[in-house]
C-alpha cells in the first residue's frame, strides 16, 4: 500500500488523505444541516418524518448510522490497490462519494 | 519503556478498536447522557450525536498520520516536520490540562455511583476509585490499561444492548411500577392532589388545621408572569400510636416511626378528639384550574436549616428518610390503553414523541425561605411527548414570549458552540490519541478506528433507549440525573442493577486510567527532557511516568469532590472545548497547510488552552459555582468553543506567516522582480 506510484504523482497516503478529507467535508455538511435546523427551525424538528419518528429523532439517528456507513465505505475505498493497472478503480470511488 | 507507555505497539487492531470504545465511552456517555435524556428529553441525545460525529475526523483525518509520524505521544507527530522542543512543551501542557478537565467528571461519576450503592459519602467513592485507578496505571502501565478498556468496552456494549431489549419489552406504560427499595407501601403511594380556593391573598385549603407559613413564587423574567407558585403549609397528619410516646406516621408513602420522649424535640404530637396527630410543615405547588378553582399538589423538598440540620419532606434526614424517586409517564395515546406492551425500537420513539403522551419531567427549584432555610423543592412538570422528544428543554433555542433578542441569540450561540466543540474535540482528546501508538502500523490504526466507530455508534443508539426507558420507569433520583441508568436497571431487578453498577465502575476505571496514562506520557516524554534539556534513561522516564500517575490521580480526586453535583456530560462538554481549541487546529494545519511553522503551532496550542480555560472560568455556570449571580458573568455563554476554536486557527495562521522562512522559490521570485526593477 505504501509504495510510490510512478505514473501518477499521488502517493497512497495522499490518496487516502484526499478521500478522507472529502468524506469529512460531506459529513460536516450533513452535521451542519442538523445544527442549523435545530437552531433556526426548532419547531420543524418536531414534525413527523419517516417511520412515525419526528425529524429530530430521525435526523439524529441518521447522523449516527451515516457515520458508521461512511467508516465502512472509507475502509473499502482505501483497500482498493492503487497501482497504474487499477487507475480506473481509483476514479470510481471519487464519483461515488460525490453522488452520495 | 515502550512496554509501559505504549504496550510495545503490539495490540491487535480489533482489541484496540474495542479498547477505543472502552476508553471513549466514559461515565459521561453512559451515566451522563442517559440522565440528560431522562431529565431533559431529546437534548441529552445531542451529546450522543456530537460525541460520535467527532470520530469522523478522528478516522478520516487524524488516525493514520498520527501513527505514521509518531511513536509515543501526539506531540511526536506534531513535531514531525520541525524538531522544535517548544512543540513538545506546548503539547505536553495541553495534554495535562485537557486530561484534567476530562478527569473531573469521571471522578464525579464515580462518587455519584458509590454513594447509593455502598451507602457511604460521595467523597469516599471518589477516593476509592481514584486509588484503584492509580494502582492500575502506576503498576501496570499501558498494557493493563488497554485490557481494562477492552473488557469495559465489550461489557458496555453487551449490557447496553440487554437493557435496551428490556426497555423495549416493557414498552411505554403509565402503570405505577416504581421499584423503590422493593417496598410496597412506597409503590402504591400517589402524591396528594387537593382542591384549593384563593380568597384574595388568603388560601383556603382542605388540610387539617392548616396555616400558610410562607408563599414563594418564581417569576418569568421575560413576561413578568408567575410560573411556579409554592406554599409552605403547616398542618396535622394522623399518627398511629405504637407504645407510650411511640408513634408512626406516613410521609409521602413512607412509614416513619418516631418517639416524643425528652430530648427529641422535633416531633410535636397534638391530641384532637382523643386521637394523636403530628404537626408537619411541607411545601405544596399551586396550579390554576378551571373557573377560578385551584389545585394544590404535594411536592418533595429538602431543607437545610441554618444550624445544619437537614429535613427531607418534613422529617429529619437519615438512612431511611430520603427523597422519593420521581419521573414517569402520566398518559399515552388512548389506543394503547394503560401501556403499549412490547414494542419495536422505532415504535417506542414514536409513542414517546406523540403529542398525547404526557411525560412527568423532574424539576427542582432552590431558594432561601423566610426562616433562613435553604430549600430545594422537587416537583414533576407534565410535558407533552412532542416537546420532550425534540430540542429545547435543556438548550432553549426557540424565542419565548417577551424574550429579548440578545437572549435568544446567546442561547443559539451556546448551542452551536457546544456542537462545534463536540465535533472537533474527539479527535484531539489525549487519551484517544495515545491509543494510536499501541498498534503496530497505520493500517491497524485505521482499522481499529473503524471498529471504534461501529461499536460506539451502536452504543449511542442504545443511549436513546436507556434515557427514555429511565423516565418511563419513574425511578429517577430527583437530586442527580447521573444515577438514571443504574436506577433504570434496578426497576428490572436487583441482578441487572448490580451488573450495570459494576460496569459503571469499570467505565470509570477504563477512562480514568487512559487519561492518567496520557498525562503520565506527556510529562515523561514531552515535558521532562525538554524543560531540563537533559536526556533521561528509559527506566527514569518510566519511574517519572508512574509518579505522575499517582500525583495526577490525587488531583483528580480532589476536584471530583468539589464538582460533585454537576451533570457529568455537561462537564465533559468543557473538556471537548479545551481539546478542540488547543490541539485540533495544530493537528489539522500541520497536516494540510504547508506554511505552518513550529512557532505557529506553539502559539495556537497555548492560546487555545488559555482562551478556552479563561472563558470557562468566566462563564455563567462557573459564576453560579462561585456563589455569584450568573447573569453578571463576564462571558455570556457557557460554551467557549465558538470563540476559541476559530481564534486558535487564526493565531496559528498569523504567527506562521509572521515567522515563515522564505522558501527558495519565493526568494527566486523576489530576485527576478528586483532584477526587472533594476
Amino acid at each position: 500500500m505504501k509504495q510510490k506510484i510512478t505514473r501518477s504523482h499521488e502517493t497512497s497516503e495522499q490518496r487516502k488523505s484526499n478521500i478522507g478529507v472529502r468524506m469529512t467535508i460531506l459529513y460536516a455538511i450533513v452535521y451542519s444541516g442538523f445544527v442549523v435546523l435545530s437552531v433556526f427551525f426548532p419547531a420543524l424538528m418536531g414534525v413527523e418524518s419517516i417511520f412515525g419518528l419526528n425529524l429530530a429523532i430521525a435526523y439524529g439517528l441518521a447522523l449516527i448510522v451515516i457515520a458508521i456507513i461512511f467508516a465502512i465505505i472509507y475502509n473499502l475505498l482505501v483497500r482498493i490497490p492503487n497501482t497504474p493497472n487499477t487507475s480506473q478503480a481509483l476514479q470510481q470511488p471519487d464519483t461515488e462519494i460525490s453522488e452520495d | 519503556m515502550g512496554g509501559y507507555f505504549v504496550a510495545n505497539s503490539s495490540i491487535n487492531w480489533g482489541v484496540n478498536g474495542i479498547a477505543f470504545a472502552g476508553s471513549y465511552l466514559s461515565v459521561a456517555s453512559f451515566l451522563g447522557i442517559c440522565g440528560l435524556i431522562a431529565f431533559f428529553g431529546y437534548d441529552g441525545f445531542l451529546y450522543s450525536i456530537g460525541f460520535l460525529a467527532g470520530w469522523i475526523i478522528a478516522l478520516f483525518v487524524i488516525a493514520e498520520p498520527m501513527k505514521r509520524m509518531g511513536t509515543f505521544t501526539f506531540s511526536d507527530a506534531l513535531n514531525h516536520r520541525f524538531n522544535h522542543r517548544g512543540i513538545h512543551l506546548a503539547a505536553g501542557i495541553s495534554v495535562l490540562v485537557v486530561s484534567l478537565f476530562y478527569l473531573v467528571p469521571q471522578m464525579v461519576g464515580a462518587g455519584v455511583l458509590i454513594e447509593p450503592l455502598l451507602g457511604i459519602p460521595h467523597y469516599w467513592g471518589v477516593i476509592i476509585v481514584g486509588t484503584a485507578v492509580i494502582l492500575i496505571v502506576a503498576v501496570g502501565g499501558m498494557t493493563s490499561t488497554t485490557y481494562v478498556q477492552f473488557f469495559n468496552g465489550g461489557l458496555l456494549l453487551v449490557f447496553a444492548a440487554i437493557l435496551t431489549g428490556a426497555v423495549l419489552m416493557r414498552g411505554v406504560t403509565t402503570a405505577n411500577r416504581v421499584n423503590e427499595e422493593g417496598s410496597t407501601d412506597l409503590q402504591n403511594f400517589q402524591y396528594q392532589e387537593i382542591s384549593a380556593e384563593l380568597a384574595g391573598e388568603i388560601l383556603l385549603v382542605d388540610l387539617f388545621d392548616a396555616q400558610v407559613i410562607e408563599r414563594y413564587a418564581t417569576v418569568d423574567s421575560n413576561t413578568g408572569m408567575e410560573n411556579l407558585v409554592l406554599y409552605h403549609i403547616s398542618h396535622l397528619i394522623p399518627a398511629t400510636p405504637l407504645a407510650e410516646n411511640q408513634y408512626s406516621v406516613s410521609i409521602k408513602g413512607r412509614t416513619i416511626p418516631f418517639s416524643t420522649t425528652a430530648g427529641d424535640s422535633f416531633w410535636y404530637v397534638e391530641q384532637m378528639d382523643g386521637l394523636p396527630y403530628l404537626r408537619i410543615q411541607d411545601w405544596w405547588r399551586l396550579i390554576p384550574g378551571e373557573d377560578g378553582a385551584y389545585r394544590l399538589i404535594e411536592t418533595q423538598f429538602r431543607a437545610v436549616r441554618p444550624d445544619g440540620m437537614v429535613i427531607i419532606n418534613g422529617a429529619p434526614e437519615d438512612s431511611s428518610i430520603r427523597l422519593r424517586q420521581v419521573g414517569g409517564i402520566s398518559s399515552i395515546p388512548a389506543i394503547h390503553g394503560q401501556g403499549t406492551g412490547a414494542v419495536g425500537p422505532l415504535k417506542m420513539l414514536s409513542v414517546m414523541a406523540d403529542p398525547e403522551t404526557t411525560i412527568l419531567q423532574p424539576r427542582s427549584v432552590v431558594f432561601t425561605s423566610d426562616a433562613g432555610d435553604r430549600i430545594t423543592v422537587y416537583y414533576n412538570q407534565p410535558v407533552s411527548g412532542s416537546v420532550f422528544m425534540r430540542p429545547g428543554l435543556l438548550f432553549p433555542l426557540e424565542a419565548k414570549d417577551g424574550e429579548p433578542a440578545t437572549t435568544t441569540l446567546l442561547n443559539r450561540l451556546n448551542f452551536i458552540s457546544l456542537m462545534l466543540a463536540l465535533f472537533l474535540g474527539t479527535a484531539a482528546l489525549p487519551h484517544i490519541l495515545i491509543r494510536y501508538y499501541t498498534v503496530p502500523d497505520p493500517d491497524a490504526a485505521r482499522k481499529s478506528t473503524i471498529v471504534a466507530i461501529i461499536s460506539i455508534g451502536l452504543f449511542y443508539i442504545f443511549t436513546m433507549y436507556l434515557g427514555v426507558g429511565a423516565i418511563n420507569s419513574g425511578a429517577l433520583n430527583p437530586e442527580t440525573s447521573n444515577m438514571s441508568a443504574p436506577l433504570l436497571a434496578r426497576s428490572f431487578g436487583e441482578i441487572l442493577f448490580a451488573m450495570i453498577s459494576g460496569i459503571a465502575f469499570t467505565t470509570v476505571l477504563a477512562t480514568v486510567s487512559g487519561l492518567i496514562m496520557a498525562a503520565s506520557g506527556a510529562v515523561a516524554h514531552d515535558l521532562m527532557s525538554n524543560i531540563s534539556r537533559h536526556t533521561f534513561a528509559d527506566n527514569t522516564k518510566v519511574l517519572v511516568g508512574r509518579i505522575v500517575a499517582v500525583v495526577f490521580g490525587i488531583i483528580g480526586v480532589i476536584l471530583g469532590i468539589f464538582f460533585r453535583d454537576m451533570n457529568v456530560s455537561f462537564l465533559v462538554g468543557w473538556a471537548f472545548a479545551v481539546a478542540a481549541s488547543a490541539n485540533l487546529p495544530a493537528l489539522v494545519m500541520m497536516l494540510f497547510w504547508k506554511k505552518t511553522t513550529a512557532k505557529g503551532i506553539i502559539a495556537s496550542i497555548l492560546v487555545g488552552i488559555l482562551s478556552s480555560v479563561t472563558l470557562i472560568l468566566l462563564s455563567p455556570d462557573m459564576w453560579a459555582r462561585y456563589g455569584l449571580n450568573p447573569a453578571h458573568a463576564p462571558m455570556p455563554i457557557n460554551q467557549p468553543g465558538i470563540v476559541t476554536i476559530p481564534l486558535s486557527f487564526a493565531i496559528l495562521v498569523v504567527v506562521s506567516l509572521a515567522t515563515a522562512k522564505k522558501s527558495p522559490e519565493t526568494t527566486k521570485k523576489l530576485e527576478v522582480k528586483q532584477s526587472i526593477e533594476v
